[in-house]
């Protein structure tokens, strides 16, 4: 398959610069070069970028590392930095979806009209998840290892059973929860963390509007599953990856769903 | 996990460095590294096997990215053509040069040529890391040169006849 003798394509001088051809055709690529001097210039040119990016930065790495990055001090202080600005990145653009697999798990176009305190609980949801998950060192009010009293607490505030859904299987893991004034009364909001620092929160509170099917909503730095069930409305949001969120949404969902099965 | 954080830890300076060339200024750059350990070391857990290394050029590109986005930085978000040639005040420093190039990279290409040509990862590594197929890295990595090479030599027109 490799000819010595096949064109070089543009892949191919950058997989040379980089060090990513097999021997073989890092010959014939050379070879061809010789004969090519516009492109060998290029080439040259790419390297000399390559070497400039390398004096410029590669003596960071021989400094001694500052104190405040030594991994003792960042694992007991567990703080961020002071400028830190963590967010979540930006979901892809989806207007209607479906969701194979669970019973009850619905699917509806945007163009769906939701009843009005729908969209304002949604909008109180997608304001809270904007302002926490931005957070790094007071995401939350009650840490996720305080799973009992947490429940407790919220429960007592919210005036009906807290479940925290639990989506370790998932791979996320709960960051903890917030008491927060919601559409008629107190809401319940509980963030969870993914390994690489993606941020999902779910939203509940009681609803004065009937069951709706599930919906999405999404802007420019965000995305949200919502639904109401039994007068009370989740809200999901997060952003970076439609299927991740999707798989979350799914994961919350059946769970209310068995719990509510319980409720009476 | 000893191993785990010795991994962390051996990755540190490396990090830096990549962290210094995405922004260009050592204290943004080191509260990135500090946000990508914080993040790396609570998330122990949660990372199942794999390459350490792999995985905190992703946390810092991410974090990178967020932190763009909330400044809403012009450069990053400048269109590949819309390079009008550099103000000919007159050649600057070499480092200076690649600082500004660097600058007028459309952040993922930006993102890509640092990671190959400066912390040595593979085409592979590099789809990992931004979560896309080797095609798209290789086609950022072109444009990256393209573009850096365009405003160079905008820059120093003197040197553009050099073989």
């Amino acid at each position: 398959m490799i000819n010595r003798n096949s064109p070089v394509t543009e892949d191919e001088l950058h997989a040379y610069v980089d060090g990513e051809l097999p021997a073989d055709r890092r010959e014939a690529v050379a070879r061809w070069l010789s004969e090519h001097p516009e492109q060998a210039a290029v080439v040259a040119a790419w390297r000399a970028q390559a070497e400039g990016i390398r004096t410029r930065f590669g003596a960071v790495a021989e400094e001694p590392v500052p104190a405040r990055l030594a991994i003792d001090k960042v694992m007991r202080s567990g703080g961020a930095s002071r400028a830190s600005l963590i967010g979540i990145a930006a979901a892809a653009a989806v207007v209607a979806f479906v969701i194979g697999g669970g019973a009850g798990w619905m699917a509806r176009g945007a163009s769906a009209a939701a009843p009005a305190s729908a969209g304002e609980f949604t909008a109180d949801a997608i304001e809270a998840h904007k302002l926490y998950v931005v957070e790094v060192r007071h995401p939350v009010e009650v840490p996720g290892d305080e799973r009992q009293h947490m429940t407790q607490w919220l429960t007592k505030r919210l005036g009906y059973q807290q479940r925290v859904p639990d989506l370790s299987a998932i791979g996320l893991k709960l960051v903890g929860a917030r008491l927060l004034p919601g559409p008629t009364g107190a809401a319940a909001f509980y963030m969870y963390e993914g390994p690489n620092g993606e941020r999902y929160t779910l939203y509940c509170s009681k609803v004065p509007a009937g069951d709706s099917a599930l919906r999405f909503r999404e802007g420019k730095s965000f995305a949200a599953y919502y639904w109401i069930d039994d007068k009370v409305g989740y809200a999901v949001s997060g952003a970076d990856d439609r299927a991740k969120l999707e798989k979350v949404t799914k994961s919350i969902y059946e769970q209310m769903e068995r719990n509510g099965a319980k409720k009476t | 996990m000893a191993t785990f954080r010795q991994n962390v830890e051996a990755t540190i300076p490396a990090l830096r460095r990549y962290a210094r060339a995405l922004t260009r200024d050592a204290d943004i750059a080191d509260d990135l590294v500090q946000d990508t350990l914080v993040r790396a070391l609570r998330s122990e857990h949660l990372f199942h096997g794999g390459e350490v290394r792999s995985w905190l050029y992703t946390i810092l590109t991410n974090l990178n990215r967020n932190r763009l986005r909330s400044l809403a930085r012009r450069p990053t978000l400048s269109p590949l053509e819309d390079n009008d040639a550099p103000d000919l005040a007159g050649p600057e420093a070499g480092g200076r040069d690649i600082d500004r190039a660097l600058a007028t990279l459309v952040e993922d290409q930006r993102n890509a040529l640092l990671l190959v040509v400066l912390e040595g990862l593979t085409y592979r590594e590099v789809a990992e890391v931004q979560g896309v197929p080797i095609g798209t890295v290789m086609s950022r990595l072109a444009r990256a040169r393209v573009q850096i090479k365009a405003f160079l030599d905008g820059e120093r027109p003197a040197l553009r006849r050099i073989k």
